[in-house]
């Protein structure tokens, strides 16, 4: 049968990436259920992925409330990858991350509910409610900073790499991002650097398969965001179920214990879907249904529960951590509900580090 | 006492420096066995070690970024762009991460870093090696800006620069390079956000800032020989600002005048006429007047350059032109 070329556009997957052929995940690696991690370590990260599930269900439920003005761009979805790691650091390493930051935050230990505050614009907020949604930082947890422009964190994550190196401690950076990233300059700066300097540094990309809302592979020229680049700084291009706590939680562990041991950097590409669109403005329409379908079988916390009961872990030991962590995020809601807006007297301060914003005399 | 050049200063600064606080390191292309290309860092490698004076590749943005991870985790740094045309590569890490990063974590992080770049005209190296960028600077909340004209300010803001808890944007003048002067031994430490009156007078104020320092103050003598008498201040510290010392000339004199290499829109001068014209309007015998390159970028040409930069003669004349047009100063 022969077919008129059309001359919609919309019938062009160039121009609807709906019409594209579906990106399925790769298949569950089973075998990962036998991996040498405790079972304690597996309750921690079940935990964790429970936290920052909840959480972020919950910032969009306050969002559909129109309780959280501006922009969330939600980590729903890929919490495995922020799990994994959270999991492996140790408490005096350094996160740097996006502005879909607030699952690393949540796995460095913020608090959520001056987390949840800080995106309600509350005084109780974590920033108190200068930074918002895209900038959740605690440096005293190890989380250094969320930057919303795609690409310089990379190259701050190796400056406090350098630093630890140059301070003789054996703590690592880590920078998060996602595969939009790769196409930027300040990627390739950044590896190059870190490679050259021998740096403490993991990059970690976030593959979820869409830059914002256009698949990473029509504006890519290799399959591979990261992984496929590694080899052009002497790197080696690694590629991960970035669904699977367990399987990051051992790439984590690897990287961190290279790096320490004055290995120097690694690249890994994690691959995972978001559940949502880019950011609160967007449904996501342009993806294969096919494609979301897939994926929200792959949805790690179903799949990472039913490993658990694989393991012998009885249903009320799994249903009492979902029950605590919903308690905690009652909590955290109330906490941040509670909090005033900011007055005048915050606007001014902490423009310099005498606490003040005096330009002149 | 020693005889010094301009470039000179900049190494003994840093090395007064690095001499003090053994946590201080600096990054750059081509400043550690090259000496830099402006030979500013000439010798510090053989004292420091390629650790803390430390080579880079080309890549403005991975540069910056280190010294703003380094900053906030404990290692202050210097670190320089070899030109200041060259900043525009790594804008954003100097505007939208070291500078609003202390305020959108409400304070969580402080950046003890200097950015150290080559500014300015009068070299022929054409538009994208010569112009002056200290208002980029000067515009965004949350750095600090200096830009030195004498070989003692080199060392004693250099040494302010690298003291101060703030990300300071440091212009050193290419023009500049090879003034000498002779330097006192020691330690010399200076303050920013102080304006420095070079010359005290009683007609006109003229403000200016790195090269065109020593030119208002050819011009201020030719005027003395015209029978007007100026005051010359050299602003130094573009933020913190000191508008004090400027406010308090301009009372004296009711005159007012900068003299800015920058091209000519939303130049620093700008944002000092308006102070001027805010605070001190009723001091003042006639208008303010910039005197500033024109807004074109700086062609390569000698001839063509000479007569963008504000000259000692357009300073001359612009200022006896308006103080005669105002009747009497």
């Amino acid at each position: 049968m022969s077919t008129e070329p059309s001359t919609d556009p919309r019938n062009d997957p160039r121009y609807d990436y709906a019409l594209m052929e579906p990106r399925l995940p790769q298949p569950l690696d089973g075998s990962l259920v036998d991996a040498p991690i405790e079972l304690e370590t597996r309750l921690s990260m079940y935990e964790r992925l429970q936290l920052l599930r909840q959480w972020g269900k919950r910032a969009h439920d306050l969002f559909l409330q129109n309780l959280v003005k501006g922009t969330t761009h939600l980590s729903l979805g890929q919490e495995a990858i922020a799990t994994g790691f959270g999991e492996a650091l140790q408490p005096d390493d350094y996160t740097f991350a996006t502005y879909r930051g607030h699952a690393h935050s949540l796995a460095r230990g913020i608090d959520p509910g001056a987390a949840l505050a800080e995106l309600l614009g509350r005084e109780n907020g974590i920033l108190g409610g200068k930074g918002g949604s895209m900038h959740l930082t605690d440096v005293s947890k190890g989380m250094m900073g969320s930057y919303a422009i795609i690409g310089a964190h990379l190259c701050t994550a190796n400056g406090a790499a350098w630093s630890a190196q140059m301070r003789g401690t054996d703590q690592v950076a880590v920078a998060f991002f996602g595969d939009g990233t790769t196409n930027i300059g300040a990627f390739h700066e950044a590896l190059n650097m870190a490679v050259v300097w021998n740096l403490p540094v993991v990059f970690v990309c976030e593959n979820n398969l869409y830059m914002e809302y256009t698949p990473i592979d029509a504006v890519t020229a290799v399959a591979r965001p990261a992984a496929d680049r590694a080899a052009a700084y002497g790197l080696d291009g690694v590629v991960i179920d970035g669904n699977d706590p367990d399987a990051v939680y051992l790439t984590a562990s690897d990287a961190l214990r290279k790096a320490r041991d004055g290995g120097g950097p690694s690249l890994i590409e994690a691959i995972t879907y978001r559940s949502g669109g880019h950011s609160r403005a967007d449904p996501g329409k342009y993806r294969p249904k096919a494609e979301v379908e897939a994926w929200a079988e792959r949805d790690p916390i179903p799949m990472y529960r039913s490993r658990l009961q694989k393991l012998g872990v009885d249903e009320d030991r799994l249903s009492s951590i979902e029950d605590q962590v919903a308690r905690a995020i009652d909590e955290a809601t109330e906490f941040a509900k509670g909090g005033p807006e900011p007055g005048e007297g915050a606007l001014m301060t902490e423009v310099y580090a005498d606490g003040g914003s005096r330009w002149r005399n | 006492m020693a005889e010094l050049t301009y470039r000179e200063a900049v190494a003994r600064g840093i090395a007064q420096e690095m001499r003090r606080d053994p946590t201080l390191v600096m990054i750059g292309e081509d400043i550690a066995a090259a000496g830099g290309v402006f030979k500013t860092t000439v010798g510090l490698v053989d004292e420091f070690g390629p650790d803390r004076i430390r080579d880079t590749p080309i890549s403005e943005q991975a540069i910056l970024g280190a010294a703003m991870g380094a900053a906030m985790t404990g290692t202050p740094v210097i670190a320089e762009i070899m030109f200041s045309d060259f900043l525009a590569v790594c804008w954003d890490i100097v505007a939208n991460e070291i500078a609003k990063s202390r305020y959108m974590t409400n304070g969580q992080v402080s950046f003890p870093l200097v950015i150290r770049t080559a500014n300015g005209g009068g070299v022929r190296f054409g538009a994208q090696h010569s112009q002056s960028v200290e208002n980029w600077a000067m515009m965004i909340p949350g750095l600090k800006v200096v830009a030195p004209s004498s070989v003692e300010d080199v060392i004693g803001l250099m040494a302010a620069a690298v003291r101060d808890p703030d990300p300071v944007v440091f212009f050193e003048h290419k023009a500049l390079m090879g003034a000498k002067a002779e330097i006192p031994d020691g330690e010399i430490v200076d303050e920013l956000g102080v304006a420095t009156v070079l010359r005290e007078g009683s007609d006109v104020t003229i403000a200016a800032l790195a090269a065109m320092v020593p030119r208002a103050v050819e011009a201020a003598e030719r005027l003395d020989q015209a029978g007007i008498s100026a005051e010359v201040i050299d602003v130094r510290s573009l933020v913190p600002l000191d508008t004090r010392t400027l406010l308090a000339s301009v009372e004296k004199t009711g005159r007012f005048f900068t003299v800015e290499e920058n091209p000519r829109l939303c130049g620093w001068g700008a944002e000092l006429v308006s102070i001027v014209a805010d605070e001190a309007f009723w001091s003042l015998d006639g208008p303010s007047v910039r005197i500033t390159t024109p807004h074109i970028p700086l062609p390569s040409a000698a001839s063509l350059e000479d007569l963008a930069i504000p000259s000692v003669d357009r300073i001359t004349e612009t200022v006896q032109k308006t103080v005669e047009a105002g009747g009497g100063a």
